[in-house]
């Protein structure tokens, strides 16, 4: 029972990330309705960015309370946006209204090119950051098992609760989230009705990005050790978790962050490390086989 | 004119402050472990301004020159004239290929690299079917090519299979992974295809990466038999029974690599030769129909079913048998070699070279993988250059190399199209 409370507590952490990465993939996909590829390094960058201004805190000698974190936090949003408006501005925009294999091709140059960019820029060496936040709660305590609930986990849900209310602020009752979400039900119509789709869709992947940037900070500060590869493997995840939650659907990002954080977890806990992927894409396989929209997507009706 | 520099230089400004931007944290400040295994920063400006005048100076060039992508469609005249340049292309780089190991000054190095490019038209072609004919968009094809791999080198393992009894059977276990694989994607659709298949290719390398008492897990396999000369080893002894022996010739190491450069020459072209034979078949066109239009195909009484299938099982077919090839020819597999890099890279090559264009893979493969090898001194540059080479011909031409098509069957003269008049399928 307390090993599985404990479970619970890492999976939440954890699907809280995946779930930031997901809102970026769902947003891109509902807008432009193309796989970002590069959405996974994005994530990478915005970790990298972190470290280097932890680093660069810590040399000045103000590494530490929650203001140093903010800002650490707006640095890798700010840089790690300028990223993602770079990489829509060279390899989607030209594209646009192209074929729809021509952009997913340019993504994964993309991708392949931003892992490669940091690994010569930042060596191709695993980064291991000594932990910045320590201490945490005792949740609850059966036979000698503690379940532990660390100050890092609690700031994890925290930011994420945050900053996703934020987002769905800005995507509900702002005039940019009004006309991103007329660029996704009708992009030429909204261009007719005067929006800017070319500029509504890099916002769109401005946003994106620094959604992964909080979600590589946190990651940073959570696991502490970050290579130029670890993008690949998280920006799968929080595609399947995209696809899981319904893909074009926000809360269903969310949602589905959680539920692979916490199959992940789970099934390392009680069945094998190893596995654990091969248990989350089974997962996306089952769910797409049973339920081929996704868990909160809509029904897509077919026109002929 | 004058105003024309004076905007080219504000563009190329603009880009620089924006290349300032990306580079300043990511480049000018380089973490390094110390010895102790602390992170410290380490500063660099003087490659950031390297990087700033690069972007200017290229910015301006581009904004001078007003280097613009291609326009999307393409003319009917002008794909007539690409589809002639093919046809005189076609058997140019065939007979180029066939004559290749006999051209003087052709070494081992030279037929190394032909082995990996025709490994890869191979691969393409066998992609091609599935993404460029069926349009069902797969990204982890690198599966079937890793069971292909690691069928036969089990097989020879375990049971002492020769190559050429492993190479069809490494084919058809391929092919009934494709046809596993195929039937819970049935339902899906364009991406979400895409997003499982490549689940698929990460679950199959997690599984060999694993499963260490089968696979020898990072280990890989090693000591897979070397394929025969129709019984004939190839080995240094000269006996009359070796190839070297039976034709009286010297032995002579490279006699194997020419051997080995044929048969994935031969592998290929049969592989094109189905596809080709293929498409004027039922199934075919019935491949081709389902890309254009699924609903119309379903109202036509085409079995969706079945023709996903057998396009899936045949791809997976051909990338099992390109897998065996690559576990004989290198002797040692791990499932190191079947990433999703590789997958990445044999859909670039299919749709680099215009998709369902045959000629046009070959033409990709050639240029993608011989261009990589080029710039083997570059070191850990040239994946760099490679996903950047992948984005700008993409954004040049997003229709591939050959943009055009001809319809595989026509009533009277067969007329080219551009491919921007066919659709690429919804999966």
């Amino acid at each position: 029972m307390a090993y599985a409370l404990q479970q619970l507590i890492n999976g939440i952490s954890l699907g809280m990330i995946y779930g930031l990465i997901a809102v970026g993939y769902t947003m891109v996909y509902g807008i432009i309705g193309m796989i970002n590829f590069a959405h996974g390094d994005i994530f990478m960058v915005g970790a990298f960015v972190a470290l280097i201004s932890i680093l660069l805190l810590i040399a000045g000698g103000v590494m530490d309370g929650p203001a140093a974190l903010l800002l650490v936090l707006a640095i890798s949003m700010a840089f790690t946006a300028l990223y993602g408006w770079t990489v829509e501005r060279i390899a989607y925009r030209p594209l646009r209204g192209s074929f729809r294999l021509a952009p997913l091709i340019s993504a994964i140059g993309m991708s392949i090119v931003l892992q490669n960019f940091v690994q010569l820029s930042q060596g191709a060496r695993v980064k291991p950051l000594e932990p910045q936040l320590v201490g945490g709660f005792e949740v609850m305590r059966e036979g000698d098992f503690v379940v532990q609930l660390s100050t890092m986990q609690i700031l994890i849900v925290l930011t994420t609760l945050v900053v996703l209310a934020v987002f769905t602020w800005l995507v509900t009752k702002t005039p940019l989230g009004r006309a991103m979400r007329a660029c996704e039900q009708d992009r030429k119509m909204a261009g007719l009705l005067g929006i800017n789709t070319d500029r509504t869709i890099s916002l769109t992947f401005v946003i994106g990005a620094s959604l992964a940037a909080v979600a590589g900070t946190l990651y940073l500060l959570r696991y502490g050790v970050i290579d130029f590869y670890v993008g690949f493997l998280a920006g799968v995840k929080a595609f399947t978790a995209a696809v899981l939650g319904g893909i074009g659907s926000l809360p269903g990002a969310v949602l589905g962050g959680l539920l692979i954080g916490l199959i992940e977890t789970f099934w390392s806990a009680y069945f094998s490390v190893q596995y654990k992927d091969v248990a989350a894409f089974s997962i996306l396989a089952l769910t797409l086989i049973f339920l081929p929209t996704g868990l909160l997507g809509r029904q897509e009706v077919e026109k002929v | 004119m004058i105003a024309r520099l004076v905007a080219a230089i504000r563009d190329a400004a603009l880009a620089t402050v924006v290349a300032f931007g990306l580079f300043v944290i990511m480049v000018g400040l380089r973490t390094e472990v110390s010895p102790s295994g602390a992170l410290f920063l380490q500063q660099r400006w003087r490659e950031i301004g390297l990087l700033c005048a690069l972007v200017f100076v290229g910015r301006l060039i581009i904004a001078l020159w007003e280097i613009r992508p291609h326009s999307l469609g393409q003319s009917p005249r002008r794909a007539a004239f690409t589809l002639k340049l093919a046809q005189i292309f076609a058997p140019a780089l065939m007979a180029a290929a066939l004559v290749l190991p006999f051209v003087p000054g052709v070494d081992r190095y030279w037929l190394d690299l032909g082995i990996l490019v025709l490994t890869y038209v191979m691969l393409g072609w066998g992609l091609n079917i599935v993404v460029g004919l069926a349009g069902l968009l797969d990204l982890g094809y690198v599966a079937f090519y890793g069971i292909g791999a690691y069928s036969y080198a089990l097989l020879a393992q375990y049971y002492g299979f020769s190559f050429w009894l492993g190479l069809p059977l490494a084919g058809i276990l391929a092919a009934f992974w494709g046809v596993l694989l195929g039937f819970p994607v049935l339902r899906l659709r364009g991406d979400y295809l895409a997003i499982v298949t490549l689940a698929f290719g990460e679950i199959i390398r997690v599984v060999l990466l694993n499963w260490v008492s089968l696979t020898g897990g990072p280990n890989g396999i090693g000591g897979i038999p070397r394929p025969s000369f129709f019984g004939l080893p190839f080995n240094m002894s000269g006996e009359p029974d070796t190839f070297a022996g039976f034709f009286g010739l010297e032995p002579d190491p490279i006699h194997r690599v020419i051997f080995l450069y044929y048969l994935i020459l031969a592998l290929a072209l049969l592989t094109n030769w189905v596809t080709i034979r293929i498409r004027r078949q039922p199934i075919g066109r019935a491949w081709e129909a389902l890309r254009e239009d699924e609903i119309a195909c379903r109202a036509l009484g085409i079995n969706v079913t079945t023709t996903k299938l057998t396009a899936f099982a045949l791809g997976a077919m051909f990338g099992g048998f390109a897998g065996a090839f690559f576990a004989t020819r290198q002797g040692f597999i791990s499932p190191e070699s079947f990433t999703f890099i590789e997958s990445a890279i044999i859909l670039a090559i299919v749709v680099l070279g215009g998709m369902g264009s045959q000629i046009g893979v070959a033409v990709a493969a050639v240029v993608m993988i011989g261009g990589f090898e080029l710039f083997r001194d570059l070191q850990e540059w040239r994946m760099l250059v490679f996903g950047a080479a992948m984005v700008v011909i993409m954004v040049l031409r997003p229709r591939g190399l050959v943009g055009s098509r001809t319809p595989s069957i026509a009533l009277g003269e067969r007329k080219a199209i551009g491919a921007s008049h066919v659709s690429e399928g919804r999966g």
